[in-house]
């Protein structure tokens, strides 16, 4: 038979962790047990369930995961409900990866790095982040900021509580919108804690969480004096095929499936407002 | 005259745009069109014998705009615009309607199919079309070129306007229903499969649900991922074909028979009899039924009544009349 | 070398065509408009200039079994689905459309490989046929196409009293040494053809378009004109030009659940349909404006973008012929660009 890009892999889910009353992390391997591929950090992959649909999840594993690859899910819709309900050892098919991937090995290499993710916008930043921090001498100072609405909602909390927070050169700055009674830290909304902290403009930005944050931390690092050249988001749009074909995502002359979903801010500047 | 008609609307304020045709690169090709302006009007506006775009529909978003829409419809398209107020889709109060009466519109495709190729110009003479082409002039009889509902037209009677141009006309006795009778008289076989035969030509395009003044859902059941029955495959099995069936039904009764569906089916689907099967059987189990022509009646299937009939009893004690 | 045919032969040549592989000629279909179509004794090639629905119909189907499933608990079995394919022959495709071939082939054998259009592509004989009789809606000249020179692996030209047959590939080659019976000789006759065709062809009253607004690097200066809103206004968001066009190529990846097993598959979609881009977070699109301009903008612009110029379009009319409204790239063209800019 001759394999097409369209043709997924069966893959069994090993693992299904909580992370947030609705986002669960699911670990995928291989029928024979090993990582079914490798990636790089940003990159996504379809996973789906015959009946259900196929949807493509960005892979918040790092490469430098040697077993699995993992995906941190939001409920959000008919593919994400279904994985939300099912149990462990549930096999479902997957193929990729798919996608540019951040430039973690060139352009990110040598800088200070900033990090602002808000909700589960945290889920692509995290393969990028832990593959950092795996190599932590390739890289300067990492900041990592945070937020979500509440602490409920942060994604991966324990993780970033017991390993992220006791590293050094790494400093995570967490925020929630609103007071609550068991939180102590931060409160307030993601661009203007980045605005208060106020990193030095030589720093490389990397950003993810909902249009709305998107815009705000962008006008405030505007105003910090940094460049849209050094700043870098993933978009989402909707996909069927992942190979650059089928349409769907294609904004201008980009397909984001392909040519994305990692873009700086000046090479958004270059296409139509339609992200 | 429909031209002098908008320009006076839009300069004496009596509207605030006037829904209309512009015309195109050939005689034949008018796209239906809002005009903002008098200037507007008199660059682009156009009318003729091409004009066969039932405009009623786009009077759904277009009397929502804010401001009063002047309208020109033809006898049949009254009859889409009617049942489109009494579904409350339409602000009538919003809405100026120009009555236009009409001879009958042209298909262009009936046109290449009388062996005209390369139409490059149309020019009326009486009841024949001279018709330029690349290949040196024709003239065609211009009822052997009507499009499909003009051939079978119901009614010359506007069922709605503020204002006339032309006669008001009659409701006329039409022969719509021969080839539903014709079908009717099949074998269950032979229908089926003369049915199989053009819908296996559907390529799910969805002209004729969106041309279609009756399907007027904000959201399609066919569009809406949570429905469980989207499905964009083309008709090639029986399934498939279900969706002009079960679009057959959901208009059923309130389908005025205005033909947009089959004058607008780019794989010449014969649409409208599904329809018109309705419309027959709708006449025959309740009485006559014609959707759209006034505000009063309540469209049989959707009204009950103690003296409905039941169909399947009629039809088992020979398919009269109850 | 040039080869023919007595015209009163025809069938004689395509009964030969189909004894060696499947024949796909432009026939008429029962509503009269014209398709590619099985061969089978009998069978006329339709006298229309081309067919309702483009030539890509044999390579990028309607709709196409990609893989099935078969899921019992928790265990995912994959089920081979793919048609099996033969090698067969298209004849009569028109030089429009073989320039749509092209085109897809840029977009599905453009790494990764789309091996389902490829084995189509790889299947296939491509016998094309010079036009005889040019529309008022062809406007291929624009493109740089010849409709009088056909490439393919087989060009041909239909004379008043023969079919003249000139292979151009190893492919058209192998089928020719099949036909013993064609004649010698025909250059003439093609030529005399050719000539009669290019002359309609400089005639055609839309094959001089000036496009020179549209092309790479123009978005911006596109994206937001005003005009859009009227260009669009009229429009019914169905698919017919996306069906009917032989380079629009986006598709939907569905699947059908028989209760017994999930068969994906895949079908043609329109980027001018509502849920197209409609997301559970939102949908970048919003009105028929935005999917409207989506449409012309990738053919005009995009594609071009990238690749090297080469617009997305080739001319062949059928959107104009088929818009239920009557709008079309023409109009956009002389709105946007040209005259109107």
């Amino acid at each position: 038979m001759m394999r097409d890009p369209l043709i997924p892999a069966v893959g069994v889910v090993t693992k299904i962790r909580v992370d947030t009353p609705d986002v669960k992390t699911f670990r995928v391997v291989g029928l024979d047990g090993k990582k079914p591929f490798e990636h790089i950090p940003g990159q996504c992959a379809m996973l789906s369930v015959p009946g259900v649909g196929e949807a493509l999840f960005s892979i918040t594993s790092s490469p430098t995961e040697p077993d699995f690859l993992e995906f941190s899910i939001k409920k959000c819709g008919c593919v994400t409900d279904w994985l939300h309900a099912m149990d462990e050892g549930q096999q479902v098919t997957l193929r990729g990866p798919y996608g540019n991937g951040f430039p973690v090995d060139t352009d990110f290499a040598g800088k200070d790095l900033v990090f602002v993710a808000g909700g589960i916008g945290l889920a692509p930043l995290h393969s990028v982040i832990n593959y950092c921090r795996h190599y932590r001498d390739r890289y300067g100072r990492i900041d990592i900021v945070y937020g979500s609405r509440s602490k409920q909602d942060l994604v991966d909390y324990q993780e970033i509580l017991d390993t992220w927070c006791n590293e050094d050169g790494i400093n995570v700055h967490l925020t929630i919108d609103r007071e609550q009674p068991d939180w102590d830290g931060h409160v307030g909304f993601v661009p203007n804690y980045v605005k208060e902290l106020g990193f030095d403009t030589s720093s490389t930005v990397v950003m993810c969480g909902p249009p709305i944050m998107i815009k705000f931390t962008l006008a405030g690092l505007m105003e910090l004096g940094f460049a849209r050249e050094t700043i870098y988001t993933t978009l989402e749009l909707r996909m069927k095929c992942a190979l650059g074909k089928c349409g769907r995502c294609n904004i201008g002359s980009k397909y984001v499936c392909k040519d994305g979903p990692v873009f700086r801010f000046d090479q958004l500047d270059e296409l139509p407002d339609e992200y | 005259m429909l031209q002098v008609k908008a320009i006076e609307l839009l300069e004496s304020g009596a509207v605030d745009r006037v829904l209309g045709w512009k015309k195109g690169d050939f005689f034949y090709d008018l796209t239906p069109a809002v005009f903002e302006s008098a200037d507007e009007v008199r660059r682009e506006f156009a009318y003729g014998p091409f004009a066969g775009a039932n405009l009623s529909k786009y009077l759904i978003a277009e009397s929502r705009r804010g401001g009063k829409v002047g309208v020109f419809l033809k006898p049949c398209d009254t009859y889409s615009l009617v049942q489109l107020l009494k579904e409350h889709r339409v602000l009538r109060e919003n809405v100026y309607v120009v009555g236009v009466q009409c001879e009958g519109m042209c298909d262009i495709e009936k046109i290449r199919d009388a062996g005209c190729a390369g139409v490059t110009a149309v020019e009326e003479d009486g009841d024949r079309l001279k018709v330029a082409t690349l290949y040196g002039e024709r003239t065609v009889d211009r009822r052997d070129v009507l499009l499909e509902k003009c051939a079978a037209c119901k009614s010359r009677k506007l069922v709605i306007y503020d204002e006339l141009i032309g006669e008001q006309g009659d409701v006329i006795d039409s022969n719509r229903f021969d080839k539903v009778a014709a079908l009717e008289a099949m074998t269950p076989e032979q229908r089926y499969e003369f049915w199989r035969g053009e819908l296996s030509r559907c390529i799910r395009c969805n002209a004729c649900r969106n041309v279609c003044p009756a399907c007027s859902c904000e959201k399609c059941v066919f569009d809406n991922p949570d429905s469980g029955v989207r499905n964009k495959a083309a008709a090639d099995s029986f399934e498939e074909n279900m969706f002009h069936i079960i679009r057959a039904f959901h208009v059923a009764s309130r389908c005025t028979d205005c033909g947009e569906c089959s004058r607008v089916c780019p794989q010449h689907i014969p649409l409208h009899l599904l329809n018109r099967k309705f419309i027959k059987d709708i006449n025959e189990l309740y009485g006559e039924y014609q959707a759209g022509a006034d505000f009063d009646s309540r469209p049989p299937l959707m009204d009950f009544t103690q003296g409905d009939c039941e169909p399947s009893i009629v039809y088992q004690r020979g398919g009269a009349k109850a | 070398m040039m080869k023919r045919i007595p015209r009163g032969e025809i069938d004689r040549l395509f009964a030969a065509l189909a004894g060696m592989q499947k024949l796909y000629i432009p026939a008429d279909d029962p509503s009269g408009q014209a398709r590619f179509t099985p061969w089978a004794e009998g069978m006329a090639l339709t006298q229309r200039l081309n067919t309702a629905r483009s030539a890509k119909d044999l390579f990028f189907p309607q709709v196409e079994n990609l893989v099935g499933f078969k899921v019992t608990g928790k265990q995912i079995e994959m089920i081979e689905t793919r048609d099996p394919l033969e090698d067969f022959i298209l004849f009569g495709v028109r030089a429009c459309d073989l320039r749509g071939f092209e085109i897809l082939d840029s977009v599905f054998l453009s790494d990764p490989v789309d091996t389902y259009y490829q084995s189509r592509r790889q299947h296939a004989t491509v016998v094309t046929l010079a036009c005889s009789r040019p529309e008022e809606t062809c406007f291929c000249g624009n493109f740089g196409i010849d409709p009088a020179e056909p490439g393919g692996d087989v060009s041909c030209w239909l004379t008043e009293d023969s079919l003249c047959w000139r292979a151009n590939t190893e492919k058209g080659e192998a089928l020719t040494a099949a036909l013993p019976f064609l004649e010698d000789g025909g250059e003439d006759a093609a030529q005399a053809q050719r000539e009669a065709v290019r002359e309609i062809a400089a005639r055609l009253p839309l094959n001089r378009l000036d496009l020179s607004a549209f092309g790479p690097g123009k978005t911006q200066a596109l994206f937001n004109r005003p005009e859009w809103k009227r260009l669009s206004e009229a429009c019914l968001g169905c698919g017919t030009c996306t069906f009917v066009c032989p380079t629009c190529q986006c598709y939907d990846i569905e699947e059908f659940n028989d209760g017994e097993t999930v068969r994906r598959f895949r079908c043609w979609d329109s980027c001018m349909y509502s849920d197209f881009t409609q997301m559970s977070a939102g949908q970048p699109r919003p009105t028929q404006l935005e999917r409207f301009r989506q449409r012309f903008m990738h053919k005009l612009v995009y594609y071009p973008d990238n690749n090297d110029g080469a617009f997305g379009c080739v001319g062949c009319g059928r959107c104009l012929q088929k818009c239920p409204i009557h709008m079309n790239i023409v109009k956009v063209v002389k709105t946007l660009g040209g005259d109107g800019a």
